[in-house]
């Protein structure tokens, strides 16, 4: 069996994130990076898919050659292999070309039984490519899955459990298929210092347009549908007022409030 | 180059809205977007569209008509009764195939974005994720799509010049709800399924209800929130009472939920759901950046805490600065001390 998981780096959430006043885009420099969460969660149930029913784990990420840290990570966590989607031709890519280029790695790879991806990652914040990626690989597309019930390889059968609004779905898939998970679905280990020391040392191989089997202009900027115009931080929230009489004096006034304004109907 | 031509994009015209429901029951997000629908195609002078696609779809039909729609497509077979991506992907193509609008409109809901990612990578148009507000360039006759990202840190415009359709998902309870308009002339287009049974990828083998909160949080108007500052699981039962006492729900922070005091589907954050309701009430938690991330566009938002310089308080239009223990009671006791009245 084979599994590609595809994890994507982002900015720390505590860096605060920078636009340049000049062109509106957003500054990424400088900014610490770390694996999106969502993809950490990815790459464990890959791993644990591998302890428990044995598969070859692959970890593909699109992105600048910094990107190399995030695959070293996922290798040290115990991941077999990783490759790296880089090149001047993949920038400025949107979903559509996200979806297109990963698309055409994991078919490179070629006999892949599961994709894993996150549900969304916290910069884009669209949860797109998963469901595209699914799409263009013809795979059964499982979105918001919060646990692997049981995987037949023989029958090349999926069970899995889905997180929706009122409650789990349980469904059955055949496989190849295409899941996105949410944090529930397990507790992502933390690498020893033997396998980081390990990983850091792995050659990892980078795949740009000449080594995928697609079209120029289905990459990057050309391929990539949306453009974003306008960057614009939101008004600050501003803090409002601080009831700070008595409990009850307090909680009196701010019945009071909400109830006048019709925020709360008692 | 790819990008079509002038005379192409003049053959794509009218505003879709993508009608979901469950159940029967249509989401209350379809009816904002069919609102929204409707004020952008008086600006471009276009007419509204739905899709429905279900099985016995009748009931549905019969209530988007009161919403100014101009035409209805609509796909009904047995095997579309419930949700499933690829066959209500294969209808929805056909059916934009057979109508071709210029810009088509989905909630982005649960159901709603794992639908939209599959259908504009089919159809190889933009989609633009998770819209709060949409207008029109009225020079260039385009969709502006504002949307946060970053947590919300950010907003961005977007637009989708050379693809038809321009596809944007629209969070729920952004966009106003429009009155009903009765009597008003409404053409619907029955069309052939083109998919079949043999579509059905996935079996839907159980459905386990959330048995701790009745309510979903993704689509409440009023959420009590808890954190690490409710001590233990025990102590939700207060956040249960005064969510019930206001028709709310219950939402917990990280801290809450890695503790194992509340399951996961009630995480609000960067790891857990984003949520916009009309009132959150934050008690015990402290405002963590990533927490912020999943509340800090609700309409209202009222801290307890007993730290006055916890940073919650830096996004809050009310707080009190206090135990909750003593609060939250007092809080239930004189709602319920109102009601009774
Ligand atoms: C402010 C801003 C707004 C944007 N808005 C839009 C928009 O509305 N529509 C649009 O089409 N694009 C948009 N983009 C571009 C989009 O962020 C990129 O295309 C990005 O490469 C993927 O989208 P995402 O971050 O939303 O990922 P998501 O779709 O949220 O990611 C889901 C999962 O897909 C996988 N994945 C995503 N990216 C990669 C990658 N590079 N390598 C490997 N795996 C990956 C991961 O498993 C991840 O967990 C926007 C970008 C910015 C900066
Ligand atoms: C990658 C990543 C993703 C994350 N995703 C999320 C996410 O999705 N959602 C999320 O919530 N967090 C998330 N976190 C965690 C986040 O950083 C915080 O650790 C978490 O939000 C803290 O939860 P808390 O506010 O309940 O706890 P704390 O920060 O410990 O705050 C508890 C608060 O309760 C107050 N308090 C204590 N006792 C009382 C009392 N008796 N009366 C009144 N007030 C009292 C204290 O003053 C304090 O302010 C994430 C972190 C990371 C690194």
């Amino acid at each position: 069996m084979r599994v590609v998981v595809c994890i994507k780096q982002v900015p720390s959430t505590d860096a605060k994130v920078k636009m340049d006043p000049v062109k509106g885009t957003l500054i990424r420099e400088g900014v610490e990076s770390i694996i999106n969460p969502f993809d950490e969660y990815a790459i464990e149930e890959g791993i644990r898919i591998k302890e428990k029913f044995g598969a070859e784990v692959i970890v593909i990420s699109m992105g600048p050659p910094q990107a190399k840290e995030a695959l070293k990570t996922a290798l040290a966590m115990g991941a077999d292999k990783a490759i790296l989607l880089s090149d001047k031709a993949f920038a400025g890519s949107d979903t559509l070309a996200t979806s297109y280029t990963l698309s055409l790695a994991i078919k490179k790879i070629k006999d892949v039984d599961i994709v894993i991806c996150g549900k969304q990652a916290t910069d884009g914040d669209t949860a797109q490519v998963g469901p595209g990626l699914a799409q263009r690989l013809n795979f059964s597309q499982i979105t918001y899955v919060s646990k692997i019930r049981h995987i037949n390889i023989e029958d090349k059968e999926l069970v899995v459990e889905r997180l929706l609004d009122n409650g789990t779905q349980v469904v059955r898939t055949k496989m190849p298929a295409l899941l996105t998970v949410v944090k529930d679905i397990n507790q992502p280990r933390i690498p020893n210092v033997f396998s980081i020391k390990k990983a850091a040392k792995a050659e990892i191989p980078v795949w740009g347009p000449q080594d995928l089997d697609g079209e120029k202009n289905k990459f990057g900027f050309d391929g990539s549908p949306t453009q974003v115009i306008k960057i614009f931080t939101p008004p600050p929230r501003e803090g409002g007022k601080i009831f700070d009489k008595d409990v009850k004096e307090s909680v009196k006034e701010l019945i009071e409030i909400l109830s006048t304004k019709g925020i709360i109907k008692i | 180059e790819e990008k079509i031509q002038e005379s192409e994009k003049q053959n794509y015209r009218g505003i879709m809205v993508f009608i979901e429901h469950e159940l029967g029951k249509i989401h209350s997000v379809s009816f904002e977007l069919l609102g929204k629908a409707k004020k952008i195609a008086d600006e471009l002078k276009v007419p509204v569209y739905a899709m429905v696609i279900g099985d016995s779809i009748n009931e549905i039909i019969k209530e988007v008509k009161n919403y100014e729609v101009d035409v209805i497509y609509a796909v009904s077979a047995p095997w579309l009764y419930d949700y499933q991506t690829k066959p209500f992907i294969l209808e929805a193509e056909s059916i934009i195939k057979h109508s071709k609008p210029e810009i088509v409109l989905i909630g982005a809901t649960t159901l709603g974005r794992d639908f939209a990612g599959a259908l504009a990578t089919r159809l190889e148009t933009g989609l633009t994720a998770d819209c709060t507000e949409l207008s029109i360039d009225k020079e260039k006759g385009l969709l502006l799509q504002t949307r946060p990202a970053f947590g919300g840190n950010i907003m961005a415009t977007i637009i989708c010049p050379y693809k038809r359709p321009q596809m944007a998902t629209v969070r729920p309870k952004v966009m106003p709800m429009p009155h009903k308009v009765f009597g008003k002339d409404c053409r619907i287009i029955q069309l052939q399924p083109v998919s079949g049974p043999k579509d059905l990828d996935l079996e839907i083998v159980d459905f386990l209800p959330d048995t701790v909160g009745k309510v979903n949080i993704a689509e409440a108007d009023i959420i009590v929130s808890g954190g690490r500052g409710m001590k233990g699981p025990e102590n939700f039962h207060m956040l249960f009472e005064l969510a019930e006492l206001l028709g709310g729900a219950v939402g917990a922070s990280r801290a809450a939920v890695d503790s194992g005091w509340i399951p996961y589907a009630h995480q609000v954050g960067q790891t857990g759901r984003t949520v916009r309701p009309k009132l959150y009430i934050a008690c015990g938690i402290s405002g963590a950046i990533q927490h912020l991330a999943g509340m800090q566009t609700s309409e209202v938002i009222v801290a307890i805490n007993k730290d006055p310089e916890a940073p919650i308080f830096k996004v809050a239009n009310y707080g009190i600065v206090g135990d909750l223990f003593k609060v939250v009671p007092e809080i239930i006791k004189q709602i319920k001390e109102k009601k009774g009245k």
